[in-house]
């Protein structure tokens, strides 16, 4: 039988096209994923700006007015869905970029309010500043956030901010700047003091103040 | 260009390819749909050519009585249907059950030592002396009509050979539920072919061949025990027409478990493996028409798409365990149950997700029309998700295989 090349052209336009559809669905998605990631650090920064205002009132209120735990939740979220996006759409992505930049701006702000709540309300809080790359320049960073993440698990005070080391972002350049961050990444800042390289989970304890574990509920508490 | 870019690339140009032959397959339904017929009932052909059936045994005890029965029962005029029992060699009491069909005037017994089962076609070929000839397995049953509608595609003198449509007899338990699906999915893609001018197997139940075909192209041959794709090959090799009647039914037995149907499969994919190696100078010549532009290369990238996903999984299996590996040497055993989030952010909106399921979503409707075709209307069963989930589980084992034996020259086993 002769071969219908006008067929093959045909099909193969149809089959572009259903690909092309697919680019467009992908990209739609992703674009309102951007879009949800953006309406939670409007959110944040509100957040922020509202608890900076109360810490202006601070002299007239007293300590137990001011939340003291907040934003731990919604930067958590915030951080898991960016670390998604950054493996789903690349690490080279502009607006993921952009959200980096911002999140570790709102970071920045929260780890500096708490400090300043720490002192001046007495907060049990504990803060690591986690310095990482994934660029391949760090082979020990994948195991280093699985160690903090396990830390913050057992110790709901903790408060990790992880930067990016390699981000384009002069607030955490001056944050590598004044804790002297060097290339031997993984980098944490524990209790304002630099550890470079690797940490275990022990050698972390050590470090730290101690906090109250997180304790799983009884079959009584919960009655309770 | 670094790795991951090239396998990612790949995997485009792969599951690009597997969505053209489906939309392929799809547009050519749309363009001939009219000239699909499912007929009900008795059809009177315009003649009644001379046929000569074939059935070669080798240990068929179990099956040949209902075999010889559903031949018996063929509505076509008796003296002109010649019916051929080879026994090739069986150590059980096959040929003992042969003789008692010899009372039938139209019935002849022969015995060989065995030899394979291109060696009993060759040998009732040998003795064949009617217009047309064809070979029924021993564990297939024919439809009554099947013969007349069969012959009615002689009736354009173009056509050398007409295959049937294959049922899955009785379906019992959930694999031959799957190969159920796959057959009804196999009577669309095989008519589709059929339009094409494209058929690459003419099943051992029930094709029927002009005997002239065989003064042109000589008789059967070992073919990888494949004998059935390679006269088909051969057929495309001397461009005489081979057609698909879908309205012919013939029933058959399927492998009822996965290791016999890991055996059928093996033996089927090594034999497309191999008879394309045999006749690889057609590949992508224009002059034989779809078969070396379409069909073979539709199956080659089908082996190559299935052989390249299973080497991603396992590359993602060997990443997951490395990970955990690494989990586990950082944080200990205590891992913490880590449950998918049901937000929908977390849902995976990459490109690729949306081929897939343009890509199933077309496999899902050729179902469909197959099982029109077959039942005269459209039948939805969750049997077809357990086929597409258990095959795109099992199908890369033997394919992996396939290839394996490939090229260790090793002939899989008829059973």
């Amino acid at each position: 039988m002769k071969v219908d090349w006008k067929k093959y052209v045909i099909v193969f336009f149809i089959t572009s096209a259903l690909f092309l559809t697919a680019i467009y669905l992908s990209n739609y998605f992703n674009n309102r994923k951007l879009e949800n990631l953006k309406s939670i650090q409007d959110k944040i920064s509100i957040d922020i700006l509202s608890t900076e205002t109360k810490f202006t009132l601070l002299q007239e209120l007293a300590c137990k007015e001011v939340d003291k735990t907040f934003l731990s939740d919604e930067l958590n979220e915030l951080a898991q869905k960016i670390e998604y996006s950054e493996r789903n759409l690349g690490g080279q992505n502009e607006s993921v970029t952009d959200l980096k930049k911002y999140y570790s701006l709102l970071q920045i702000k929260d780890y500096l309010l708490m400090r300043r709540l720490k002192e001046r309300c007495g907060i049990k809080s504990n803060f690591i500043l986690y310095f990482y790359s994934n660029t391949g320049d760090c082979p020990e960073c994948g195991k280093q956030g699985l160690i903090l993440t396990a830390l913050r698990e057992k110790y709901p005070e903790l408060r990790v901010y992880s930067f990016d080391y390699h981000l384009d972002s002069p607030a955490v350049r001056a944050l590598i700047s004044i804790y002297k961050v060097g290339r031997d990444l993984p980098g944490l800042v524990i209790d304002g003091q630099l550890q470079p390289g690797p940490q275990t989970i022990e050698e972390i304890e050590k470090l730290i103040p101690p906090l109250p574990k997180n304790i799983k509920p009884t079959e009584e508490t919960e009655k309770n | 260009m670094n790795l991951t870019l090239m396998i990612t690339v790949v995997f485009y140009i792969f599951i690009f390819l597997s969505i053209y032959v489906q939309v392929f397959f799809l547009v050519t339904f749309l363009e001939r749909r009219e000239e699909i017929h499912r007929r009900e009932g008795r059809v009177i052909p315009s003649r009644f050519p001379s046929i000569t059936i074939a059935v070669p045994c080798w240990n068929e005890e179990q099956t040949l009585e209902r075999t010889m029965c559903s031949l018996l029962k063929v509505d076509y005029p008796k003296d002109k249907l010649h019916i051929f029992l080879v026994d090739d060699g069986s150590t059980d009491s096959t040929l003992e059950r042969m003789r008692t069909f010899e009372k039938y005037s139209n019935v002849k017994v022969f015995h060989k030592e065995n030899g394979g089962k291109y060696t009993a076609l060759n040998l009732a070929l040998g003795y064949c002396q009617t217009e047309v000839f064809g070979c029924l397995d021993a564990d297939s049953f024919a439809h009554p009509e099947a013969l007349r509608r069969l012959v009615t595609y002689f009736d354009n003198p173009q056509v050398m050979a007409v295959a049937p449509s294959i049922i899955v007899d009785h379906p019992r338990n959930i694999f031959e539920r799957c190969q159920k699906i796959e057959y009804e999915w196999a009577v669309y893609i095989k008519k589709m072919l059929g339009f094409l001018g494209g058929i690459h197997v003419a099943p051992g139940p029930l094709s029927l061949f002009r005997r002239q075909v065989f003064n042109v192209i000589g008789s059967y041959r070992p073919a990888h025990n494949t004998e059935d794709m390679e006269i088909a090959y051969r057929m495309q090799k001397h461009h005489l027409k081979i057609e698909q009647c879908n309205d012919a039914y013939v029933y058959t037995i399927t492998p009822n478990s996965i290791k016999k149907l890991f055996k059928q499969r093996l033996r089927w994919i090594y034999g497309f493996l191999n008879n394309t190696m045999d006749y690889r100078r057609l590949l992508f010549k224009p002059q034989f028409g779809h078969f070396a532009i379409f069909t073979v290369p539709a199956g080659l990238i089908s082996v190559s798409s299935v052989l390249y996903v299973f080497g991603r999984i396992i590359g993602n299996l060997i990443e997951w365990v490395g990970d955990k590996l690494n989990q586990i040497s950082a944080v200990g055993w205590n891992l913490s149950l880590s449950f998918p989030h049901l937000d929908w952010f977390y849902f995976n909106t990459k490109s690729v997700l949306f081929l897939f399921l343009f890509l199933y979503g077309l496999i899902i409707v050729s179902i469909l029309i197959g099982r029109y075709m077959t039942h005269g209307k459209f039948k939805f069963s969750p049997a077809i998700f357990y086929f597409i989930i258990i095959y795109s589980f099992l199908a890369p084992f033997w394919i992996v295989k396939a290839v394996w034996d490939t090229t260790r020259r090793k002939n899989p086993s008829w059973r």
